[in-house]
């Protein structure tokens, strides 16, 4: 029943779609306010309808009706419930469902609480944002129907991927499709504002919240993404350079330039045509990034199902969007003009420099990800594109960028002087040296990145500190009252950038002291390693709900009080699959991490790795996450908030 | 999504069943393991074609290490028992993709757009610097205003 | 001139994306093989016959031939196995190594499901396939007159495989002087 309601929501959904899509566009060309409200009830409709259809699918999951296919490949009874509803999204047509109702709710707010953007304005962006749904909805349903029955029902259905299993799971792809989906908005915005041929201040203010709130759920997958790897995959990598972990890159640094560019478009009215053209990159990227994994052109892909039908589908899909709208972007885009002067030292040309090297990063990840595609086409070979790439090309562009990112916040919007620059950032230029020459004094020349790596993290959070710092000092007389001042962006800022010196610092110091060992170990063995003393004391076999393992047991001392810490190696006996489960301690100061390999007369292998810092790169995460969050809530951002006049906003041309 | 891969190269792993690297395909001299070790960790596994062989659990993978510890206990310098390998399952072994004819776009791609891209900006800048906009006269602009309407009709 | 910097995006998107439509039938798992071309390393493997003659180096050339690698272990051998039997009567020159597995039982093996191979060798460590780059079996290479690999093939040989490509390839290499 619940299979046949969702596929019945799924195909009304897509009606309503293509509702969505025709009726407020033909709206707003006419002027008609009716059809233009038609589309915002469709919007909110359509919204309900996926949610139906992806309750449906869950609901299946959880009570496992095996009779449809879906949940008979993907879940099991022996499966615990919060896995069992996780499967619903851990598998192709699942995910999609999960993506298309994403981009609903996305469509659904914008026409219920849109209500004082303009009219046709807020019409033209709803029937974008239909024509996108209306063509996934149709993905759906021809190539990826999750609703499909399966006749006889099987009794018992196949487990979700054990390495599936886990809190990971439950929490990291829906989090990255809220990121990748909802930069949508700005999409549909920067084609809406094409058709229009109008970019102003107000149609910033509009499309920065959205930003923001598409940017904070993407990094915070992406960290979550690298948390999960880290303790799941068990050789305690946190990045790995693969497709799919490029896939959400590309989308973060672009949409994080386009968060800064929008910036100069609300503040200046400068970089218009740029912010555009960026609305519609970012979510390309996003589309690219979440389907050509499932193309087959990419080597990540064996596991979602390559379909070469789904293959074509989606890149017809991406073809449409992107190409349809850069098409639009040559042709309006020169028409749309704006007269504001630009210094080239000033905050919006610090911006600019920071969109120049973001824009430098994605191209790198992007010819990174894809030339091997493109050279076997040219010459039939083979290449691999790994770490030792990026570290060569991404890493030092990476560096420099960084390196400007406290120069930002420290100019002046509109014009500024150099040496006046130059005598604010005094105070986190000279921490960031002091650290660099005690890095360079411990460690020699040979530890110059390292020394490097160490003062830029100083340099990034001193700096940080130094913009509320430089307010609160400038308000000193009245410090409550300059606290109290103190706009949520500001504080948004300075997290979001120490988030970054927390990362360089991580970043920095598992490269630098990492340490692993192996060696074969019997129960009462011990072992030195990384300032630690590891004892063998249990080794033995135990059940969980769907497994058995081989459990480890260690005893570590020195560093601080004793404590125990197991690792295990897993047998999902329905799957037919092994996983190891690594036992992890975390402090602030680095991770061991201990993994238990195969048996053999010798004893148990055992893999020691010393992860100094490391737990920094996911906390720099976090707080990069939680600095957009604060930042979002800025009365300042908030939707639909009154608007005090902006200085030099773009002259709106009409191109009609 | 990337742990679809891993799992298909854990099952192929319980088949061909060894994990990354053993003990017992460890050399006895620090130095040289410690040369094997980052080698091995740029080298990629052709089996599981997302990790390098340091990582991997396929058999072909421990092979491939065992290989690389003879060869450099042999006396090989790094990249002779690197391009050992590359000889026979060619570069797509190297996780550093070399700098040939057809990768100058790969490994230069990232510089050209930051010098282009900054090109662009200084001319965009330039345009907008304060001494060249000055306001036009009332003449002036009425002649931007029929340059643009042709523009369009064109 | 400034127009041309707003088509510049769709432009280079056409490129990508005929990039992305091209490539997309291609397997990204499949490794071209740096044989082509080149003469069969020098190997020399015993027998997995129990007191047949071994596999070597010397054993290649003169006439065009198969040189299969195949394993007990390996699920997609058994698929190809039956067509390799029909090669074998319809007296195609197929050599086959043991990849990587016991002699036993890559002998036990052709008891149980026929013997295709002229020369079988046993490469119990692995190495003789590493050094031909293969990187699982079942790999079938198509060797010339004068021992040089002419052609690889990943996976199970399939009746189209050999009506289409192998078997035409052969032809053309025994009129090769």
């Amino acid at each position: 029943m619940a299979a046949e309601v969702g596929q019945f929501a799924l195909i009304l959904a897509l009606l309503l779609a293509v509702v969505q899509s025709m009726t407020p566009l033909w709206g707003a060309h006419r002027g008609d306010r009716i059809l233009m409200a038609v589309g915002r009830q469709a919007a909110v409709l359509q919204a309900l309808f996926v949610s139906l259809a992806f309750g449906c699918l869950a609901y299946i999951f959880v009570t496992c009706d095996f009779s449809v296919a879906l949940a008979a490949q993907h879940s099991n009874t022996a499966q615990p419930t919060a896995y069992r509803f996780a499967a619903t999204w851990g598998n192709h047509e699942g995910s999609m469902l999960l993506w298309v109702l994403i981009l609903a709710l996305c469509g659904g707010v914008l026409a219920a609480f849109g209500g004082t953007l303009r009219e046709t304005l807020q019409a033209r962006v709803l029937g974008i944002q239909g024509l996108i749904a209306a063509s996934f909805h149709g993905f759906l349903l021809f190539t990826s129907n999750p609703f499909l029955r399966l006749d006889p029902a099987p009794s018992e259905g196949m487990e979700l991927n054990p390495l599936l299993q886990d809190p990971g799971l439950v929490l990291h792809p829906p989090v990255l499709y809220a990121g990748y989906v909802g930069f949508s908005v700005a999409f549909c915005f920067a084609v809406a504002a094409l058709i229009e041929g109008r970019v102003d201040a107000a149609w910033a203010r509009w499309v920065r919240p959205w930003v923001l709130a598409a940017w904070i759920p993407l990094t915070l997958g992406i960290t979550l993404g690298s948390a999960w790897a880290y303790y799941e995959l068990g050789w305690g990598g946190w990045w790995f350079w693969d497709p799919v972990e490029n896939a959400s890159l590309m989308p973060w640094l672009l949409g994080t330039a386009l968060l800064h560019s929008a910036l100069v478009l609300e503040r200046r009215g400068a970089l218009v045509s740029w912010t555009v053209l960026l609305c519609i990159l970012t979510f390309s990227l996003s589309l690219v990034g979440t389907f050509l994994v499932r193309s087959g052109i990419l080597t990540s892909v064996h596991a979602f199902a390559v379909d070469p039908k789904r293959g074509v589908y989606v890149l017809g899909i991406i073809a449409l969007t992107t190409g349809l709208s850069l098409a639009l972007y040559a042709w309006r885009a020169p028409a749309i003009r704006s007269g504001a002067l630009f210094q080239p030292l000033s905050r919006e040309g610090g911006i600019t420099l920071n969109n120049l090297f973001l824009t430098a990063l994605t191209a790198t990840v992007f010819l990174g990800t894809f030339s091997p595609v493109f050279i076997e086409m040219l010459n039939n070979d083979k290449i691999s594109v790994g770490p030792p790439y990026y570290a060569r090309t991404f890493v030092p562009l990476a560096f420099v960028l960084l390196l400007l990112v406290v120069f930002g916040p420290m100019l002046n919007w509109k014009r500024d002087d150099w040496r006046a620059t130059l005598v604010r950032i005094r105070v986190p230029a000279a921490l960031a040296a002091g650290v660099l020459l005690l890095g360079l004094i411990a460690n020699g020349l040979a530890g110059v990145i390292t020394a490097g790596g160490l003062g830029l993290a100083a340099w990034l959070l001193a700096g940080s500190v130094l913009v509320l710092a430089r307010r609160w000092w400038a308000g000193r007389a009245y410090l409550g009252r300059a606290i109290r001042t103190t706009p949520r962006a500001l504080y948004g800022l300075t997290l979001a950038h120490a988030g970054l010196g927390l990362l360089a610092l991580g970043i920095t110091g598992v490269t630098a002291w990492e340490s692993d060992k192996v060696l074969n170990m019997r129960l009462g063995d011990t072992v030195a390693f990384a300032g630690r003393t590891l004892t063998l004391s249990a080794f033995e076999t135990v059940t969980g709900p769907n497994y058995e393992a081989r459990q480890a047991r260690f005893t570590v001392t020195g560093q601080g009080k004793p404590y125990m810490l197991s690792s295990e190696k897993r047998f999902y006996a329905s799957a037919q699959t092994q996983t190891t489960e690594a036992g992890i301690r975390v402090t602030p100061l680095g991770n061991l991490y201990v993994s238990v390999g195969e048996e053999s007369p010798q004893g148990v292998v055992v893999r020691l790795w010393d992860h100094p810092l490391i737990v920094w790169i996911w906390i720099g995460g976090f707080v990069m996450a939680l600095g957009g969050a604060v930042s979002l809530s800025d009365r300042r951002l908030r939707l639909g908030a009154a608007v005090k006049a902006v200085p030099a906003a773009a002259q709106p041309v009409a191109a009609e | 999504m990337r742990r679809f891969l891993i799992l298909t190269c854990a099952v192929l792993a319980v088949a061909g069943s060894a994990w990354a690297v053993n003990p017992d395909e460890q050399l006895a001299d620090p130095g040289l393991e410690a040369r094997a070790h980052s080698l091995s960790k740029d080298l990629r596994c052709v089996v599981c074609q997302n990790q390098s062989i340091d990582d991997s659990d396929a058999a072909l993978a421990r092979d491939l290490r065992i290989i690389l510890r003879e060869r450099i206990s042999a006396g090989d310098t790094d990249e002779q028992a690197v391009a050992y390998l590359v000889a026979r399952y060619g570069s797509f072994v190297q996780l550093q993709p070399p700098v040939r004819l057809d990768t100058l776009a790969l490994w230069f791609g990232p510089l050209a757009v930051l010098l282009v891209g900054g090109l662009g900006a200084m001319i965009y800048i330039r345009s907008r610097a304060p001494s060249r906009a000055e306001p036009l006269s009332a003449d002036e602009e009425a002649e931007v205003e029929t340059l643009l309407k042709t523009d369009k009709a064109g | 001139m400034r127009r041309l910097i707003f088509i510049l995006p769709v432009v280079l998107f056409a490129a990508v994306l005929i990039g992305f439509f091209a490539g997309l039938g291609r397997d990204p798992a499949l490794l071209p093989s740096t044989m082509i071309g080149k003469p069969v390393p020098e190997f020399s493997l015993p027998s997995v016959r129990p007191g047949d003659q071994g596999f070597a180096t010397a054993d290649l050339g003169g006439e065009p031939m198969l040189i299969n690698f195949y394993a007990s272990w390996c699920a997609a051998c058994r698929i190809e196995h039956p067509l390799l039997m029909r090669l074998r009567a319809e007296g195609v020159l197929l050599h086959g190594v043991d990849w990587k597995d016991q002699p036993q039982a890559g002998y036990q093996w052709l008891q149980d499901r026929g013997d295709p191979y002229v020369r079988v060798g046993s490469d119990v460590s692995g190495r003789t396939g590493i050094d031909m780059g293969v990187s699982a079996v079942p790999e079938t290479f198509v060797i010339d007159k004068q021992g040089r690999v002419r052609y690889r093939h990943v996976g199970a040989v399939t009746p189209q495989l050999w009506d289409e490509t192998l078997r035409p390839l052969m032809d053309k290499l025994r009129s090769e002087s």
